[in-house]
């Protein structure tokens, strides 16, 4: 290992694999039985809790609660799954301190919330250890629904279909369900082959079956799928990434940090996944956040966050930006890439300062130059729009009314590709829920 | 600096905790360590007579656990002393050689014939223990057997083995009461007919803590079965308080001494007994469950409170409480108050409007303000319960406010008045007493 550390260039096995195991280790350790007793009890039980309405899944936070403080926490579970039935995933990766945390009374009373997201893995934990799944399906109803994209919103949707009694079909183009569940949540929120394991007891409930490897546009349309099925449901998140208007952008060592953290989350071994020496992350939301941090955990010596505009903007929340800083990363605001510069591989990268005026963002003439082996572009997603002509977009977005109903009749959408949404886990899993209640009684009307 | 000193009737020690009879005063090492750690006395664990008793060989407690397993309420089947009378009596004859200083009072339960009584206490008086309490509290085990309560529960009783030992000793004698009954005012009278220099209480409240929801025995659990135990610490608390200024207010037991009993966790709680009559107290629970080490924070709590209250001693405000304690009839009908919502606060949890809405008077709005939300009180429907108070998990946020007299109560449409009207000139009670 001796220099591996300091190599240059984008290399592998910066650290050892002690090192590496620590350091991609649980964010949020589980709480154990006392621990969670402690933490549970510091819930006061409120009225018409502010909490609920921050959750966007609506789950009784208060109900669940309590039902582990009375040492149910499988009881808790039921409470939670009724409403989220990705709660497990969601206790791991829902940024809390700007949800049900936030608005936790605890916070105005001391500033300390009640570890609702911690308490909410224990109880799904302990049920998820039974192997067995809470819900059954109603009878059969004969409808067969398909939809379109195995992540969060689809699988929510899916699951809800599937209970009211209809036959599910799931389409993903990629060869493994989950979505960014799988492909995009940072390593250390989702250890131990997490979003697999959810997945498969999520399936369990029967009457859903997953189709990997088939895509819209490729290898079904989505005229074909409104002639075959009842429905159609459409969760396919955004498949592809804004561009970078910076010169030198196609330089090798120039990447989008999705593929980057994908690559990592489908990595077998850590240590062989390789990474830069100095790694310069462009961009200012999750993404940059993940791509940074996990670099850095990876071994990288330098990594660095350049945002264009400031603090307040950045739409990591303040809790992800500590986290990066806590890790090592150097977060840089007010900047703008100019060029990646370097000879057949990118070898730094050039900004200017900005600053905002009634125009908008404008260049102050100050540069300076971040020397980078790999250079990580996280400037934002946005939605392949080439399968869904027809259909109303809200900008970028498939527009969806509150039921997620998109303007093609018998067709809805919800999660990351559809209006209305956080671009989050659990905004995507309350659209493909509410969607499948639409679909549900749009069918038995 | 406040003096702490405590004289109980006659038995002098640097400070009015002691420790009660049980498992922390069972033997001299225990009680040589209570010593230097500062309880100002203890009263021994209860002995017997010769062939001593035996105890379970399986658990002995169970507990009631609030937040955090913090101990709440403690049950025992635990016996009297399960060592030979000699070793006790060699054992407190030595503390008390070594600790002339301290209070050392030996428990005594043996049966109720005379000679009996005489025997032991002759055995004790030797020892040169400060004095003796008879224990008819026991609830358990020794009851079965016609001692502890069974004898704390018959007045006749109680009154005529407090004799014998009156008569047979020049020790004071303190009557430990059990709360296993229904009026203490009747066990307390008859010890003062006995003669009894003072009463202790409570013992223990018999109690069922838990059952086993696998295999249907009570806890603790012996081998599949459970009997009832004593029921001890904060939880009784109340119980306790209530049965001391019973019998502080009787003008039968009035200025009988009383060593309080039940639930003192730390200095305040000494401090309340002490103002409802009590001369001294006695800890069993606390220390149980926290060690010796808190007699520390009852003395330096105890000295604080009086020196900023300006009590020189504990003279100064024993049983400054009980004029205080008296019937409902008596209670200002025109003491009219309304609960008050501080809003700056308020965290807005919305347990008062749950409280008051699901069960008292629906006497607190809630509106949406702001994003946030904001309880008032409806100063027409509030009819003073205070259990928003309760509720309200933040202290002095909500509070309640005298309505002052002249002033319109509106949920009644009454001007309230200065003058002191009761139950019992109140129209409504059919028996009411003209008003003077
Ligand atoms: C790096 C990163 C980190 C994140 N971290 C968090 C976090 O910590 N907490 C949080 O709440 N949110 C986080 N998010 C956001 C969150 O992952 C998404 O909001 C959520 O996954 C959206 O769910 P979805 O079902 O709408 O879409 P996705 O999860 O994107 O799933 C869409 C699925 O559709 C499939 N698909 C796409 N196109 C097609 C097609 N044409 N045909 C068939 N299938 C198709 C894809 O393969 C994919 O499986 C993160 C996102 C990223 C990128
Ligand atoms: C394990 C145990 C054993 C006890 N044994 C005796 C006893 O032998 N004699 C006695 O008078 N009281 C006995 N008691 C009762 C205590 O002295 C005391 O009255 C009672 O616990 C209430 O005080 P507390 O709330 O501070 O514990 C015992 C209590 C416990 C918990
Ligand atoms: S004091 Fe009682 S009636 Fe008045 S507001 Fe509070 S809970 Fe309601």
């Amino acid at each position: 290992m001796d220099g591996a550390a300091h190599r240059p260039g984008i290399a592998a096995g910066r650290l050892g694999a002690a090192e590496i195991a620590e350091n991609f280790g649980d964010l949020h350790p589980p709480l154990d039985p006392h621990e969670a007793a402690v933490a549970a009890d510091r819930c006061y039980f409120c009225h018409d809790a502010p909490c609920i309405a921050a959750c966007p899944t609506g789950i009784d936070i208060p109900l669940f609660i309590r039902q582990i403080a009375t040492g149910q926490p499988r009881a808790a579970a039921q409470t939670i799954f009724e409403a989220n039935i990705l709660g497990g995933m969601c206790a791991r990766v829902c940024p809390t301190e700007t949800l049900c945390e936030e608005a936790c009374v605890r916070m105005t009373a001391e500033e300390r919330p009640v570890e609702i997201g911690r308490l909410q893995r224990y109880a799904t934990d302990a049920q998820m250890a039974t192997g067995r799944h809470p819900f059954t399906r109603a009878a059969p109803t004969g409808r067969r629904v398909a939809v379109v994209g195995a992540g969060p919103a689809g699988l929510a949707c899916a699951h809800r279909l599937a209970m009211h009694g209809h036959d599910v079909v799931v389409m993903d183009a990629r060869p493994k369900g989950g979505g960014l569940n799988e492909y995009g949540i940072a390593a250390y929120k989702t250890v131990d082959g997490f979003a697999q394991a959810e997945l498969d007891w999520l399936m369990a409930i029967g009457g859903i079956e997953l189709r990997a490897g088939v895509a819209l546009g490729r290898d079904v349309t989505l005229d074909g799928l409104a002639g075959e099925y009842d429905a159609v449901f459409l969760g396919m998140g955004l498949g592809a990434v804004n561009a970078l208007a910076c010169e030198g952008n196609d330089l090798p060592g120039v990447e989008d940090a999705v593929d980057f953290i994908a690559r990592l989350r489908q990595s077998g071994d850590l240590t062989a996944l390789p990474v830069g020496r100095r790694v310069v992350v462009i961009g200012g939301g999750m993404t940059a956040v993940d791509a940074a941090v996990q670099s850095k955990l990876l071994g990288a010596e330098e990594v660095t966050i350049v945002y264009r505009r400031g603090k307040p903007a950045m739409s990591a929340s303040l809790y992800e930006q500590d986290l990066a800083a806590s890790k090592g990363v150097r977060l840089i605001y007010n900047a703008r890439p100019l060029h990646v510069l370097g000879n057949g591989r990118a070898e730094a990268v050039e900004f200017e300062y900005t600053a905002d005026g009634p125009s908008g963002l404008h260049g102050t003439g100050e540069t300076f130059t971040l020397a980078a082996d790999q250079v990580f572009r996280a400037i934002g997603q946005t939605l392949v729009t080439g399968p869904l002509a027809g259909l109303d977009l809200d900008g970028r977005k498939i527009t969806v009314d509150a039921a997620g109903r998109t303007s093609r009749r018998g067709v809805w959408a919800g999660g990351d590709c559809a209006s209305g949404g956080a671009d989050l886990t659990v905004t995507a899993v309350a659209q493909g829920r509410d969607a499948a209640e639409s679909i549900h009684r749009a069918l038995m009307g | 600096m406040a003096e702490i000193r405590s004289d109980f009737v006659g038995i002098k020690s640097p400070n009015p905790f002691w420790l009660a009879s049980a498992p922390p005063t069972d033997k001299e090492y225990n009680v040589r360590r209570a010593y230097q750690a500062g309880w100002g006395g203890v009263v021994w664990k209860t002995l017997g007579l010769d062939p001593h008793i035996v105890n379970v060989n399986g658990p002995r407690y169970g507990v009631v656990y609030g937040a955090d397993r913090r101990v709440l309420g403690l049950n025992n089947i635990e016996l009297i002393t399960d060592r030979p009378l000699q070793v006790n009596l060699d054992e407190i004859k030595a503390v008390k050689r070594d600790w002339p200083d301290r209070a050392l009072v030996v428990s005594l339960m043996v049966p109720c014939e005379e000679h009996c009584w005489t025997e032991i206490l002759a055995k004790v008086e030797d020892t040169g223990a400060d004095g003796i309490e008879l224990n008819f509290g026991c609830p358990h085990g020794m009851s079965e057997r016609g001692m502890g309560s069974a004898v704390g529960q018959v007045p006749d009783y109680i009154e005529m083995v407090t004799r014998w030992c009156k008569a047979a000793t020049r020790m004071p004698v303190i009557v430990k009461l059990t709360p296993n009954i229904t009026d203490i005012r009747y066990p307390a009278r008859a010890a003062k007919k006995g003669g009894a220099d003072a009463v202790s209480l409570i013992n223990t409240v018999s109690s069922i803590t838990s059952v086993n929801l696998d295999t249907f025995s009570p806890e603790p659990s012996i081998d599949g079965k459970g009997s009832h135990g004593g029921y001890c610490g904060p939880a009784v608390k109340p119980i306790a308080l209530n049965m001391v200024a019973d019998i502080a207010r009787d003008p039968e037991t009035a200025g009988l001494p009383i060593s309080g009993i039940g639930g003192v966790t730390t200095w305040r709680d000494a401090a309340e007994f002490m103002a409802l009559g009590a001369g001294n107290v006695q800890v069993c629970t606390a220390a149980m469950t926290y060690g010796f080490k808190v007699v520390q924070e009852m003395i330096s709590g105890l000295k604080l409170w009086m020196d900023d209250k300006g009590h020189a001693d504990l003279a100064a405000f024993t049983g400054r409480a009980v004029p205080n304690v008296t019937d409902w009839q008596y209670l200002n009908l025109n003491y009219v108050t309304k609960a008050r919502i501080d809003q700056s606060a308020c965290i807005q949890c919305g347990r008062c409007f749950a409280a008051c809405e699901d069960t008292s008077h629906q006497a607190i709005a809630m509106r949406v303000e702001g994003g946030g939300r904001v309880f008032e009180v409806i100063d027409a429907e509030c009819v003073a319960c205070n259990l928003c108070v309760n509720v309200c998990p933040v202290e002095n946020c909500i509070t309640m406010e005298r309505l002052p007299a002249g002033t319109v109560d509106p949920r009644t449409g009454r001007v309230v008045s200065d003058r002191h009207e009761d139950w019992r000139t109140h129209p409504n009670n059919p028996g009411r007493v003209a008003a003077e």
